[in-house]
């Protein structure tokens, strides 16, 4: 994408030229067979950072991650952990540690015993082990389980024990397969910034599958959004959200209106666009030099656009249809307005005041408008 | 309804009857005083005490004994290496016949099997020196090799159904994959270990017809012995020792039964425990 969010971070070291990443994937394919799940993927993950590979059940993401753990091998690429090459290190020698989705608690032994059944690979004198223990069930909360066996315990807490047994090894990097998935909602949420945390506190780098695209934004400092094997762009939650690179991420995460077109003028500060789908031009601010002609998509997300009885002043950027749905979901209200053209577009409104929620109603014929800034070109 | 339930009662004894009354033939009239089994002579231990006296029968069960704990530990230890190999190393060259091979003595007659094995261990004998004669020796050969199959098929299906990321996960954890075997997967498929060594100790305790075909003039099992005798007549010495073993089954089944009860509530009480952490 041209445009690019000018924003300071005090977290963002794929900004830095001089960052060196501590996983560096450099061209990683994976076929089983004729399907190729993984495809010349390239990926550079840094140290500290919280990295979710998000998309559909599928995607390679699940793949991806087991190569960075050893349990499978790339047909073709290398991968870097440290600087040093995977490619011949069995994953009992990894820097690495896995959370599984399944948990994976061996279930003939004690919560303790299961944590320090990685300490004990690695030859620690008993005491040491024991501390370590502690501290990582203390971490998570479980201390007063460690005598207990994963069959006594319930979903949340195996989850906990779980995360302590790869912690308790301090692993350079921690690699995490749907670690909420098999949670209940609310538990979900909970443990989501709990998570956070601990990865703030104990420091370590953090790769994250997951098909749930609020976990990812919620918890990650970057997300690379996965579709057929391919990554289709990296970038923080708020890069994916207002920018997206294609128009799969723009409909992957959250919910975009995008309209089909071509360009018909260029202009320094914005584009217009026409798109048989609607009576009026879209125009777009800054997307810096396009082709007059060219096909492209344009996008607006719901909450980007206002709603009003009233025709707006401007000749562009706006719709006018009636509303054909109306989802009150408390918060906000999510508007359908049906177009004369047969298409739908969503609009999602804050309810701001008792009984806002009440002023448009079905049928109702509304004028849909945003601001050019609060549109995107996309031209994949 | 009174006759109703009087009906159900009836049938049900009859079923009991038809399952069990032998044995309880058999129990009773190994106290009979006289010689001619079908004739109740009044009660005694008599037959108890020539039994115990009876060096033949001893030795043959402890003959039995040795043989059935031997070849049932062989072949729990050679099926669940096959189990492994069929289970965890994917689609190897062979697998498909090995699958085959290893499961036919299941469906084998007996009498082909035992032929086969006699076969094999004289042309093994004249060629090779190798087993010399017919021993303790060919008979545990013999069984060791129709009870494997057994073994592997139940100790297969455990495998099959174990979770793969606990492997992975101690993999992950650092363990190196010989490590991963004895410390994480053969404690959690050991109750399949144990099924399959008992199924193949009772296999093995009870074969008559591969072992008459692979047995030897010194080596008599208990089933032989038993066998031979009732050719002759039965007597009531071997109603004796049929009562012994039904005693022995007996206590194992309850033993077993007792065991899993408990097991049961174990695993109700974590459940439980579980649940109410919420």
């Amino acid at each position: 994408m041209v445009h690019q969010p000018v924003r300071q971070q005090s977290f963002a070291p794929w900004n830095d030229p001089e960052a060196r990443p501590l996983i560096r994937i450099e061209g990683v394919s994976k076929s089983f067979g004729t399907f190729v799940a993984v495809d010349k993927v390239d990926l550079d993950i840094y140290p500290g950072e919280f990295f979710s590979l998000l998309g559909a059940s599928g995607c390679g993401k699940t793949t991806l991650l087991r190569m960075l753990a050893g349990f499978e091998t790339p047909s073709a690429g290398k991968i870097f952990i440290d600087g040093v090459d995977m490619a011949r290190i069995p994953p009992y020698e990894r820097p690495v540690n896995m959370m599984f989705q399944s948990y994976a608690l061996f279930p003939h032994m004690t919560v303790a015993e299961n944590v320090a059944f990685g300490l004990k690979q690695d030859g620690l004198p008993k005491p040491v082990i024991r501390d370590k223990v502690r501290a990582a069930l203390e971490l998570v909360q479980m201390g007063p389980f460690a005598q207990r066996k994963p069959a006594q315990l319930s979903g949340g807490q195996r989850q906990r024990v779980a995360l302590a047994r790869c912690l308790a090894k301090e692993p350079k990097v921690l690699l995490l397969d749907e670690p909420l998935a098999a949670l209940d909602k609310k538990l979900r949420e909970q443990t989501q910034l709990e998570l956070v945390n601990i990865q703030d506190r104990v420091g370590i780098t953090f790769v994250m599958v997951t098909h749930d695209q609020e976990e990812a934004m919620t918890m990650s400092a970057r997300i690379g959004v996965m579709r057929a094997g391919l990554i289709e762009q990296v970038g923080t939650p708020v890069e994916v959200y207002e920018y997206p690179a294609t128009s799969f991420v723009a409909d992957f995460i959250g919910t975009a209106n995008m309209f089909g077109g071509v360009v018909t003028a260029d202009a320094a500060s914005h584009v217009v666009v026409r798109s048989p789908e609607l009576e009026r031009d879209l125009s777009i601010a800054h997307s810096g030099t396009l082709p007059v002609g060219a096909p492209v998509t344009v996008m607006v997300r719901p909450e980007k656009m206002t709603l009003s009885r009233d025709e707006p002043a401007a000749d562009w950027n706006w719709v006018q249809g009636t509303v054909s749905d109306i989802a009150y979901l408390g918060d906000i209200s999510i508007y359908h307005v049906a177009l004369a053209s047969g298409r739908r577009v969503q609009v999602s409104q804050t309810n701001l005041r008792h009984g806002s929620e009440q002023r448009l109603t079905w049928d109702d014929v509304v004028y849909a408008a945003w601001h050019p800034a609060n549109a995107l070109v996309l031209t994949q | 309804m009174k006759n109703r339930a009087l009906i159900l009662y009836g049938l049900l004894a009859l079923g009991y009857a038809f399952l069990y009354l032998p044995i309880v033939l058999l129990v009773t009239y190994s106290f009979n005083a006289s010689r001619l089994v079908t004739v109740w002579g009044g009660f005694s231990t008599r037959w108890y005490g020539e039994l115990v006296a009876d060096q033949k029968v001893l030795d043959a069960a402890w003959l039995s004994l040795k043989v059935a704990v031997t070849s049932a530990t062989a072949a729990t230890l050679l099926g669940t290496l096959a189990a492994v190999m069929l289970v965890r190393f994917g689609r190897f060259r062979g697998r498909t016949l090995f699958t085959g091979l290893i499961t036919a003595p299941l469906v084998m007659p007996e009498v082909i099997t035992g032929l086969a094995m006699l076969l094999l261990f004289v042309a093994m004998e004249q060629s090779i020196g190798w087993p010399a004669g017919r021993s303790m020796l060919t008979i545990i050969l013999a069984h060791v090799t129709f009870c494997l199959s057994f073994v592997t098929v139940v100790v297969q299906s455990r495998l099959a159904q174990m979770d793969l990321s606990l492997e992975e996960a101690a993999m992950d954890l650092g363990a190196r994959p010989l490590k991963v075997f004895l410390v994480i997967t053969l404690p959690i498929i050991a109750p399949a270990l144990a099924a399959g060594w008992l199924l193949a100790f009772t296999l093995s305790i009870d074969d008559v017809v591969i072992s008459a075909f692979v047995t030897g003039p010194g080596a008599t099992t208990l089933p032989i012995v038993v066998f031979s005798k009732v050719r002759l007549g039965v007597s009531p010495e071997i109603n004796a020792l049929a009562t012994v073993v039904v005693a022995v089954v007996s206590i194992g089944i309850a033993v077993a039964g007792r065991l899993a009860h408990r097991r049961e509530r174990e695993r109700q009480d974590s459940q439980r425990l579980a649940a109410e952490q919420g």
